[in-house]
């Protein structure tokens, strides 16, 4: 009966190892699946490029997993809509007009828009713009989209 | 080691992985919200209850305490789990729809009494209320900076400000 009472023991150690081992395992694994869902995120609203400061803090799997990603939607976004494919990361919000107005928040430098003409983007500066070519710097910050 | 027949306060996912039907490493007993005194309170009035001061996560909590079946009273489990969603429709609709109409307001007294679940439920209505008058006043076609940015921004001059 002590042989018996040894098991029962032996069995509840086990277990209770065994479910503090399985606890820190669904902690680490809901940190770096939170992780994941942010750089995910990071596709949508930093583009194809991650900023330096971004990059220094993820792993090398975290890299390697931004690219796959980015690869993968780039081939979902070719197969879609015809022979060019469909940019889904552009026009997030339903545009209203083809030209925006924007003001510009700080000195960006010369900026070619399609007709081959160039525009001084100086801080504070306000110019009336091709949707298309602005989305990614007011995403960025460097332009503000002003209604009228 | 313990003695048989001590009791202790063990954390939520140890006593799942403990809890064997068929080897009875232990027992559970209902946390005293979920229990016959609570109940009349709640089938009394639900919305006064504080339920993030007992506990803020009270049905997702409640909900889990029924993976322990207590064979010895299942008359009383079976009773304490019915008051679940008994409570949480009473006090459904105030937070439907003050979260619906308190716009662009300080919602913390709205929100002090409610557990995680219903925050979140609160959080959705506020989301959508909001959404709505941004699309009426014309705001819905406005590009804006990503969340990033406007975050890297606000941190720079925390840094500063250091």
């Amino acid at each position: 009966s002590d042989a018996k009472s040894g098991r029962t023991e032996l069995i509840f150690l086990i277990r209770f190892r065994h479910c503090c081992l399985l606890r820190n395992q669904r902690c680490i694994l809901a940190y770096l699946y939170d992780r994941l869902l942010r750089i995910r995120a990071l596709r949508w609203e930093c583009g194809s490029v991650l900023p330096n400061t971004i990059q220094f803090h993820m792993s090398a799997e975290e890299v390697e997993w931004f690219n796959c990603y980015k690869k993968s939607l780039a081939t979902y976004m070719r197969s879609v809509g015809g022979e060019e494919g469909l940019d889904l990361t552009q026009d997030l919000k339903p545009p209203k007009s083809l030209y925006i107005e924007v003001r510009c928040l700080r000195d960006y430098g010369e900026f070619e828009i399609d007709d081959g003409t160039t525009i001084l983007l100086k801080k504070n500066s306000q110019h009336f713009l091709p949707r298309w070519k602005c989305e990614q710097l007011i995403r960025q910050g460097v332009l503000e989209h002003i209604l009228v | 080691s313990f003695m048989q027949g001590s009791k202790l306060e063990m954390p939520l996912w140890l006593a799942k992985g403990l809890h064997d039907s068929k080897r009875r490493i232990i027992s559970v007993e209902l946390p005293k919200i979920y229990k016959e005194a609570w109940r009349t309170v709640f089938s009394a009035d639900a919305n006064v209850v504080d339920l993030h001061k007992m506990g803020p996560y009270y049905y997702g909590f409640g909900s889990q305490l029924l993976n322990f079946d207590n064979t010895e009273n299942p008359q009383i489990a079976q009773t304490a789990f019915a008051s679940l969603p008994q409570t949480f429709i009473s006090r459904f609709r105030g937070i439907m729809d003050s979260s619906q109409n308190a716009y662009n307001e300080d919602t913390s007294a709205l929100v002090a009494r409610l557990d995680e679940l219903e925050r979140a439920l609160f959080r959705a209505g506020q989301k959508g209320l909001n959404d709505f008058q941004c699309w009426e006043k014309g705001q819905a076609s406005q590009i804006t900076a990503s969340t990033l940015v406007q975050n890297y921004g606000k941190r720079k001059l925390a840094e500063l400000d250091a």
